[in-house]
């Protein structure tokens, strides 16, 4: 028993009153590494105990403000940079309907800090295996009984003189409590601490890949997104070639795409086309709208062969040389549907009726750039004198 | 006539019990073996729980088609039941953080069990919203996470709100629940006689040594919890609420829908949490720390909590006039007098009328009237969030699109599921963590403090 090291002395005493007196005596005697053990909180202990008071409202004042100032800047982050969607036509950063979020993560941040803080920084637990644990004093005090120790590291310890200070106080059952012999000390170098840490590691690893890799992308029934049906393009066992899709039947023209009759015609024959549609305004903006669509890419929205593609192909020539402008409309109608060298035919794509459109459109743009001034309508414009 | 003495505050424990007396009370249920009232009620929540969980495991199996909801009734059973359950919650917060703050004694001998059914009522509100997503299995993605698809949610929607809310709710209430059993726990450590009973009461309660060094941070950090439990616990029914009304659906579009589902919430939790103490403080010989004085508190609170609730449904209907807005006047009109009316009518005498009996103070310390109102409030506020939901989705602006819903038999199984779910929880909490508050009825007890003679 000698050679054991002392941890502390302890008294126990029977109410409220008691203890808070025998606290203050003890605060009062120069004793600092004290401490009491009631079953539930007494009031005004701090005070007979001379505490300062407890920090813990500054630490939850951080985490709280931290929280709030991460979710506030990471919500705007995300609506004005990251992912900006428009939303009822508001704007990116309405910052009102941020608030619930933001007030949640505050308390929750809040929460967790100041509690992780409180059990782990000021209460240094888990700690299972301090010397009080499992005694006698514990148990009483865990249950009805008040009790008082002064530890070994109180610089005016002294074993005997605090057991006959404790029996002046009035307290009962007055012990020493000695520190546990085999005091597990936690050797960071130990293989069994680093083996742990490695498996923990990889355990937290191993999962949070799977649970964000994997899990979340397994379909325990994915038949709710198959249908019984005939996906396009894919392999089908029902008809002899193989394939789902059928060719529709020989001679079959589809609506608007009667096959290019003067296909090879010299040119002689080819001017003769006329335009069929008439020249109107609706028909010129439909023919604006399918150029944009199926001309603009390579020769520009104005036909100047300003071509948006970034010479990942052939620049076209302009639309508007002598060339194309002095053409008849069979001849650019010609070109659409049959290509002219490196430009594709747009036979397949463009119905006839768009084609001619579209023709409409080029002359407009073509005017448009070599008015003559018998344009001007003069009755509108107010001469200089 | 009694006189009644003002001098004293009632002792909020009766009878002065010795501290050990207290340890014996409250950890004797986790000493004996079941007893046989408590084998039948398992059998019976789990059997609730089974049975729906099968209801559930096929609603997974062939997708939400199983259920009643429809076009455009798009919200029925999951939706009412979540907020059902969320509202359910909140009376344990109430009781634990507001009076808390308030300094409400008698709310000692009540708060671990109120805190406990939070967590539970929570867990059975979870279930809904995660469910009703159909593809209950995608829902990681209602988390914003930085994933390989490069979207975010919308911070914006009220439904991500509610993600938010009732997930930090839900940890909250979780976190201050635990560090009240701390020391409890390691009174029971202390107590106990079986070597995995201390192993496990040892690890949970974290070595608590009850230091009056820690007992200073500990209050601290309970106040510091309280006072944000607060504010959070508005904030979730209020959130809650939104999911209604930034919509624009008549009868939902209301500014008034944030207190009066705060207040209902209160109502109805309340109400369970009185129903379930009748139980346990009979079943556990608690009269002297769960005291009629207690359960007729609860009673003021649900007269007061059930008035605002009456009045903010007059309060609706007389917007809905004043507004002239014909879909306003519609729905509520719809509301009152339309095919649903059986179930408004259900609501206001179950919220409204019945609650007002407890005026009377016969009524009010009565054990079984107070249960069966508290009965009857809970299903009126069950019906309070089907009308509000149902009858609003079923007839919108457009005739030509309106549908009853009926619910199926899915639906009512998971309903049951989610009641056998909490029973269940409720039971082994019983059996298994104290439901009083050890520390702090002993602290609550007449002469538990230090009298203060001569100067401070
Ligand atoms: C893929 C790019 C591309 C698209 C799209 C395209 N063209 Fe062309 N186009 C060209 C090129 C390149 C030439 C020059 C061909 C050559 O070298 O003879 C050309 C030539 C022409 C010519 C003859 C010009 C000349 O001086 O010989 C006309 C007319 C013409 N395109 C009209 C159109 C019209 C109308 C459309 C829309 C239906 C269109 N093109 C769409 C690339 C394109």
């Amino acid at each position: 028993m000698e050679n054991k090291k002392i941890y502390t002395v302890t008294a126990l005493f029977d109410t409220p009153d008691e203890i808070t007196d025998a606290a203050k005596a003890t605060a009062g005697a120069g004793y600092t590494k004290f401490d009491i053990n009631t079953p539930y909180p007494v009031h005004g202990m701090e005070k007979a105990m001379k505490l300062k008071p407890s920090y813990l409202g500054y630490v939850t004042l951080f985490f709280g403000l931290s929280g709030a100032a991460f979710a506030m800047l990471f919500m705007s982050w995300v609506s004005i940079y990251n992912y900006p969607l428009v939303i009822g036509g508001k704007p990116f950063f309405s910052w009102p309907a941020f608030v619930p979020i933001t007030f949640e993560v505050t308390v929750l941040s809040a929460a967790i800090g100041t509690v992780g803080v409180l059990i782990a920084l000021m209460f240094r637990f888990p700690n299972t295996a301090h010397p009080l644990h499992d005694t006698n004093y514990m148990k009483k005090v865990s249950a009805d009984k008040f009790g008082l120790n002064i530890t070994s590291l109180d610089p005016l310890f002294d074993e005997n003189k605090i057991k006959e200070f404790f029996k002046g106080l009035g307290g009962k059952e007055i012990e020493t409590i000695y520190e546990e012999d085999k005091k597990a000390e936690i050797k960071v170098f130990d293989y069994r601490f680093i083996m742990t840490l490695v498996l923990v590691a990889i355990v937290t690893a191993g999962t949070t890949y799977f649970v964000l890799n994997k899990l979340l992308y397994m379909q325990p029934f994915t038949w709710m997104g198959e249908q019984d049906k005939v996906i396009a393009q894919s392999e089908s066992n029902f008809y002899n070639d193989g394939f789902s899709m059928r060719l529709p039947v020989e001679g079959t023209v589809a609506r608007g795409y009667l096959p290019y009759e003067y296909k090879g015609a010299p040119d002689s024959v080819i001017k003769f086309i006329s335009n069929p549609l008439p020249f109107t305004k609706d028909i010129i903006e439909k023919g604006k709208m399918r150029f944009d669509t199926y001309c603009s890419p390579c020769h520009g929205y104005f036909g100047q062969s300003d071509s948006r593609l970034h010479d990942q192909f052939p620049k076209p020539p302009t639309l508007h040389s002598d060339k194309v402008r002095n053409w008849p409309d069979g001849n650019i109608y010609n070109v659409i549907t049959n290509g002219q060298n490196v430009m594709p035919s747009y036979e397949k794509q463009i119905s006839r009726e768009d084609r001619w459109a579209i023709i409409h459109y080029v002359r407009v743009l073509q005017r448009s750039l070599n008015a003559k001034d018998s344009d001007i309508d003069t009755s509108q414009v107010k001469r200089e004198k | 006539m009694t006189t009644i003495d003002f001098t004293h505050e009632i002792p909020v424990i009766e009878g002065k019990p010795a501290a050990s007396s207290i340890d014996e009370m409250v950890s004797a249920p986790l000493n004996q073996k079941p007893g046989k009232v408590w084998k039948i009620l398992f059998t019976i929540t789990v059997t609730m729980l089974t049975v729906g969980s099968v209801a559930l495991g096929l609603t997974f199996y062939y997708g939400i088609g199983l259920w009643g909801n429809n076009q455009p009734v798009g919200w029925g059973f999951d939706i009412v039941n979540f907020v059902f359950w969320v509202g359910i919650g909140h009376a344990g917060t109430l009781i634990s953080a507001i009076l808390f703050l308030l300094r409400q004694k008698w709310r000692t001998g009540i708060a671990r069990f109120a805190e406990a059914m939070t967590i539970f009522a929570v867990m059975c509100a979870g279930l809904f919203p995660a469910i009703h997503t159909g593809r209950a299995w995608l829902d990681g993605y209602l988390f914003p996470y930085p994933n390989a698809n490069h979207i975010w949610v919308n911070f914006i929607s009220p439904l991500l709100w509610d993600v938010f809310a009732v997930s930090t709710y839900f940890t909250v209430s979780l976190i201050f629940w635990y560090i009240g059993l701390i020391p409890d726990l390691a009174t029971l450590r202390d107590r106990a006689t079986t070597k995995w009973k201390k192993i496990s009461y040892s690890i949970f309660s974290l070595g608590w040594r009850h230091s009056a060094r820690h007992w200073q941070h500990y209050e601290k950090a309970y106040v510091i919890l309280a006072g944000f439990a607060t504010p959070l616990v508005l904030s979730v029914h209020t959130i809650v609420s939104f999911d209604f009304a930034v919509s624009v659906i008549p009868g939902w579009h209301t500014t008034i829908f944030p207190p009066y589902f705060v207040a209902g919430a209160v109502f109805s939790g309340f109400a369970m949490v009185q129903n379930v103490l009748i139980f346990v403080r009979q079943a556990f010989k608690l009269q002297h720390i769960i005291t009629l004085n207690t359960l007729e508190k609860m009673n003021q609170v649900m007269i007061l909590t059930g008035s605002i609730v009456g009045y903010a449904y007059a309060t609706e209907f007389f917007t809905a006039w004043y507004s002239g807005n014909q879909f306003e006047m519609f729905t509520f009109i719809n509301r009152a007098l339309g095919p649903y009316a059986w179930a408004y009518w259900t609501m206001i005498s179950c919220n409204v009328i019945f609650p007002q009996l407890f005026w009377f103070k016969k009524i009010r310390r009565s054990i079984l009237f107070m249960f069966i109102i508290g009965v009857f409030v809970n299903v009126g506020m069950w019906f309070e969030r089907f009308v509000i939901i149902v009858t609003s989705l079923s007839r919108d602006y457009l005739p030509s699109s309106w549908h009853m819903y009926v619910p199926t038999v899915y639906d009512l199984a998971i309903l049951m599921m989610s009641f056998g779910l909490f029973f269940t929880l409720t039971l082994l909490f019983v059996r298994t963590l104290p439901v009083v508050s050890i520390a702090e009825v002993k602290a609550h007890v007449d002469g538990a403090q230090p009298v203060h003679k001569g100067v401070h």
